[in-house]
């Protein structure tokens, strides 16, 4: 269990002044000057020794990221976006960040940029976010007139611009191409790679695009060290992360842990247990929305990390874990999930745009029932046919869920069409007398 | 040194190609076949349908999108891999499933790529059973039928008008399976070049309204012609069936059209069945009678004998042949008159020197200069391919362009610096810093526009153009870039032949008011006819029933450019041939033929009598019309300029030279898809005039 001298975010429930005062008595802005001072590499270096990986879902080494990018200023600035278009069901940790904690983020944003060479930084936040966009406006106003990022950021003269971006209420356009598309006032569509953003991103430019957790953690690692980073968690999937628990947990929360805790502590410790013990357990989403769910069988022994989850056929993702109790219709909840995506594709390229609907419209018949048992290896090919075959990420993300549930509950989907058939087959005999 | 090749190795072929192709180019450079709805050449790669997925050794094993995947040296590609094949019938099976499958219904059927591809990589029976997704179908204008529900969102139609025709009007609402490819506010694309949308959509979501439901094209004969509706010489295939043309395509010819065809050309064809001359018609007692051949040629016999060659006149319209105005140059001669012209509106042209009156960067030479200036032009309706070439240009490099007469919108940016002869006077004093601009540009261009030539003083400006390019490095031994933008498909072949005013000839305004006793017009009808003399004695031998026709005394039933052999010369200066297609209506005749055959009747035959020895002829005259389909290149190493005095120009500012796009000649004005197409597009005052 992670003491609380190592927690990063010091103010995750809000209950001290999330602003400069506050940030300051918590140790945010502290040495800011002499952390640049180390010079542009040598903060690249740290974080990639640190080992952390990137907390918006992928899980790439951030230092290995920002490495790519030009080691001097060409022709083009450089740019660092900061991905605060938090949409991932089930996830709600950057949120927090920016209305409890916004200073680690904004200092986190000065540092990654100055380790970039990049003057100008955008946030682009969620649109539905409004308070959060007002509070972290705020924070970054009392920055600005603090000196601690501006013309001459913490006297440190290395000139720092942030601008917060409000997005329009599209889960596409967290994906990092689509939104720099729609940073540059285009429609939210994820760009091909290659190129990739670090050569040709934000109007052409060399670009890094991190997640609000990845960013607001640099700070700390610079502060208390890379090993100090690296110790915590297991091998590989070093340091702390934001856990947010949801579903049918008596105390649904968000808590900083190290990586690699078991879920079933996880689950236990701070959300209060499963609703009615954890042998009333059905099964866990344990990355958000889009990675596979595990059964109880797995949930009793898995390890909360990138790793460990992989090699359970699934992904920690944002680590929003979503607990589902035996009440759960299960077909119906990953139905529900297929919707989403039907309803958040972009529609740009073929498989994604046509199988979300595909995918969508027989798993609202499988919740009837009102399928064939050859359906579901049907359904099976088709989420095969989306994952892999688009340009970005999101086809994936819609045919794992689905994939995970006919991997684990195949029985379910089988005995839910019989359920259907013999319902039809009663009412066939009554008309029939 | 580092390579500027990659080698690649295709399903065990190696092939060279250049670094920065990507995948699919390569796959094509060693003769695989790769499926394909987006990806286009000429348009950016959107990498959106996924169907020209390909296996990549050493990258992640999934399928990739060739034509997104740049190449590398030593890369090696499957395109027939079990993954690659399944990955391709997945797509497939994606892309049918919300597609009507209307074919038999479909005007698209028969070249359609995604029936073509269905049968090459799909699946035999389709796997879903849902509802298929229906979508409201969107009013694009008179041209282009939109059939939504069709469409596979490959976003080509989006690319081709953001990019090549430089109107931003198509985009994507919606998302996801909602994605709808429209205008947003409904209303008719305002592009010359909306036609091609039709080519380039992969499926049958665009088709031609006015062909919707005529034909198969297993139906049709294909006969390479060339375009008469404006200068430029698009290379173009008829279509037709029986005696009937039923629709035009462009042909491919990088070095004019591409693969491109403006709209007036590829729509104008059903005023090719209206208001058709299809028998002579001879004048009597002021009204005109249905008449024979004989008859005809009685009658106008009858006017000319006895009179002396100085009464007798001829012009040449826009849409002749170079094979009929040389037979009637000839026949001129042999009855004494020297008055011809070819020049309706009274444009000045130097006959001189050809490169005074061509296009000398010629069109694919746009694609290599660095300024240009516009004079008294709008290049967007007079040559819509043209301004098409020059947006590329422009988008490649932004290179500076700049306009001298009334104000236009020509899809790129071009900063106006006057609107009259007075910019050019500017410019060659240099108190314009345009000029300096020119000096500095390796290639700097001009493009002269008739509108800068149809006037009095259109010598001093031809004159004082070619001074300002001389002024400015656009002439030297490498490189032309004076240019003279001609409107008229006929007028460099006329001027190439001479068909210009003789020794002691008038030129058309002298011919008019009683200026000559008989005045021929072969298909003449974009001038005045009213200023004709009232006992001119007119002769009218044309396709349509048009303005010269209404004042003729005796009319000579012709063929349209679809009907005959012709050779026609581009603004270029190109020689080109178009074939007939279909044979011309009625008692109509191809145009030497009947000049010929008046030869004969009145006694002094021409001395052919097959279109070959007509052809030799044309050679004899000029042998720039021995070099079908090449570009003979005169390096503009002779500065002497055209004769003309720089200081006479007058003030009066240039007009537009087009005033509706859609109707500028005598097939476009009997079409009623041109028709419709002015009623949308032209402004009102045009429509309010007519």
């Amino acid at each position: 269990m992670l003491s609380d001298q190592d927690r990063i975010f010091t103010n995750l429930y809000g209950l001290h002044d999330p602003f400069l005062k506050g940030a300051r008595a918590r140790g945010a802005w502290d040495g800011t000057a002499e952390i640049l001072a180390r010079g542009h590499d040598s903060i690249v270096d740290v974080i990639k020794t640190s080992g952390l990986r990137g907390r918006g879902g992928a899980g790439f080494p951030t230092g290995l990221k920002w490495s790519f990018m030009p080691k001097e200023i060409g022709t083009r600035p450089h740019y660092l976006v900061v991905n605060a278009d938090e949409s991932e069901p089930g996830t709600c940790k950057d949120r927090d960040i920016i209305r409890h904690d916004p200073h680690t983020l904004i200092e986190g944003c000065l540092i990654a940029a100055f380790a970039m060479r990049a003057h100008v930084s955008y946030i682009y936040i969620r649109g539905e976010f409004y308070n959060e966009a007002a509070a972290l406006q705020r924070a970054i106003d009392e920055a600005y007139a603090a000196g601690l990022i501006g013309r001459d950021a913490c006297g440190s003269g290395w000139q720092f611009d942030l601008h917060v971006h409000r997005g329009a209420g599209a889960y596409i356009c967290g994906e990092e191409t689509a939104l720099l598309n729609s940073l540059e006032g285009k429609k939210g569509m994820p760009r091909l790679k290659p190129p990739f953003p670090a050569g040709v991103g934000l109007y052409g430019c060399p670009t890094t695009v991190n997640n609000v957790e990845s960013i607001a953690v640099v700070p700390t690692i610079l502060r208390r060290g890379a090993a100090w980073f690296s110790a915590l968690g297991r091998p590989k999937n070093a340091g702390t992360k934001l856990f947010c628990i949801s579903g049918h947990v008596n105390k649904p929360c968000n808590v900083e842990e190290e990586l690699g805790i078991p879920l079933r502590e996880l689950i236990d410790t701070y959300a209060g247990g499963v609703r009615g013990g954890w042998d009333n357990l059905l099964a866990v989403i344990p990355g958000g929305s889009s990675v596979p769910m595990l059964p109880r069988s797995t949930c009793d022994t898995v390890l909360m990390d990138f790793d460990s989850l992989r090699d359970v056929k699934s992904g920690l993702g944002t680590a929003a874990v979503i607990v589902m109790d035996k009440s759960t219709d299960i077909i119906r909840a990953i139905a529900r999930l297929s919707a989403f995506y039907k309803h958040e594709s972009c529609g740009q390229c073929t498989p994604c745009r046509e199988g979300t609907g595909w995918m969508m419209r027989v798993m609202n018949r499988m919740v009837e029932g009102r399928a064939e048992p050859a359906e579901i290896d049907t359904l099976e090919q088709v989420t095969r046919q989306v994952e892999g075959h688009t340009i970005c990420a999101l086809g994936d993300a819609a045919a794992w869920p689905v994939q995970g549930l006919i991997r684990h509950f195949r029985p379910v989907l089988e005995q839910r069409i019989a359920q259907y058939k013999s319902s039809r087959a009663a009412v066939g005999r009554m008309a029939a007398e | 040194m580092a390579k500027n090749t990659a080698k690649v190795t295709v399903d065990g072929i190696e092939v060279e190609v250049p670094n920065g192709s990507n995948v699919l180019q390569a796959c094509e450079a060693a003769g695989k076949e790769v499926p394909r709805f987006c990806y286009h050449e000429r348009l950016t790669v959107a990498g959106n349908c996924r169907m020209c997925l390909v296996e990549i050794e050493k990258a992640p094993p999934k399928p990739w999108a060739s034509c997104a995947y740049p190449v590398a040296d030593g890369m090696v590609v499957h395109t027939d891999s079990p993954m690659v094949r399944a990955a391709r019938r997945g797509v497939m099976e994606f892309l049918l499933i919300n597609h009507p499958l209307d074919c038999p219904i479909c005007d698209q059927g028969g070249e359609c790529d995604l029936q073509d591809q269905a049968v090459g990589y799909g699946l035999d029976h389709s796997r879903y059973a849902e509802n298929k997704r229906a979508v409201r179908d969107k009013n694009l204008g008179p041209l282009v039928k939109t059939t939504m529900t069709r469409c596979i969102h490959c976003t080509r139609c989006i690319r081709f008008s953001t990019e090549i025709a430089g109107v931003a009007e198509l985009g994507a609402t919606a998302r996801g399976e909602s994605m709808e490819v429209g205008t947003y506010v409904e209303r008719a694309l305002s592009s010359e070049l909306s036609g091609n949308l039709i080519d380039i959509c992969p499926v049958g979501a665009l088709t031609s309204r006015p062909y919707a439901f005529v034909a198969r094209p297993w139906e049709l004969k294909k006969t390479d012609s060339v375009d008469v509706l404006d200068a430029v010489g698009t290379n173009i295939r008829v279509d037709s069936r029986g005696s009937e043309v039923l629709r035009v395509l462009p042909r491919l010819n990088e070095d004019v059209n591409e693969e491109w065809l403006a709209d007036k050309g590829r729509f104008s064809i059903d005023g090719l069945k209206r208001r058709r001359l299809d028998s002579c018609w001879v004048r009597r007692a002021g009204k005109l009678q249905r008449s024979s051949w004989p008859d005809a040629f009685a009658a106008i016999e009858a006017k000319l004998m006895g009179l002396d060659g100085s009464r007798i006149g001829a012009v040449a319209g826009n849409l002749a042949d170079a094979e009929s105005m040389l037979a009637l140059k000839d026949l001129m001669t042999a009855l004494g008159s020297t008055s011809l012209d070819c020049r309706q509106d009274g444009a000045h042209a130097d006959a001189a020197q050809r490169d005074f009156y061509t296009f000398n960067t010629s069109i694919a030479g746009i694609e290599t200069a660095s300024a240009l200036l516009i004079i008294g032009s709008n290049p967007r309706h007079e040559a819509p391919l043209i301004n098409a070439r020059i947006r590329k240009r422009w988008l490649q490099t932004h290179m500076p362009i700049a306009l001298i007469g009334p104000e236009a919108n020509l899809t790129y940016d071009a900063e106006r610096i006057g609107d009259g002869p007075e910019a050019i006077a500017a410019l060659l004093r240099g108190r314009h810093r345009f000029a300096d601009t020119l000096t500095k540009a390796t290639k700097p261009m001009l493009i002269l526009g008739q509108a800068a030539l149809a006037r009095p003083d259109g010598a001093a400006v031809l004159a004082a153009c070619w001074k300002l390019a001389a002024a400015t490095g656009m002439l030297s031994p490498e490189w032309h870039g004076f240019n003279v933008l001609q409107t008229a498909a006929a007028r460099v072949g006329a001027l190439d032949l001479g068909f210009l005013p003789g020794q002691g000839g008038k030129k058309l305004a002298g011919m008019l008011r009683g200026g000559v006793d008989v005045l021929w017009l072969l298909g003449a009808d974009e001038f005045d006819t009213a200023a004709i003399g009232p006992d001119t004695f007119v002769i009218y031998q044309g396709s349509h029933g048009d303005r010269g026709a209404a004042r003729a005394d005796v009319i000579l039933p012709a063929a349209a450019y679809t009907e005959k052999n012709g050779t026609y010369v581009n603004t270029e200066g190109r020689v080109q041939r178009g074939m007939l297609a279909v044979y011309p209506p009625g008692e109509a005749r191809e145009d030497w033929k009947i000049l010929r055959a008046f030869s004969a009747y009145v006694g002094c035959p021409l001395p052919y009598d097959d279109i070959d020895a007509l052809r030799a002829r044309l050679e004899q005259v000029n042998p720039v019309f021995a070099r079908i389909d090449a570009l003979p290149r005169f390096p503009a190493s002779d500065r002497h300029g055209p004769a003309g005095d720089p200081d006479c120009m007058q003030a009066d500012a240039f007009t537009p030279w087009i005033a509706n796009y859609y109707q500028t000649d005598p097939i476009s004005r009997a079409s009623p898809t041109m028709a419709e197409c002015t009623r949308v597009h032209a402004p009102a005052t045009v429509q309010a005039a007519e």
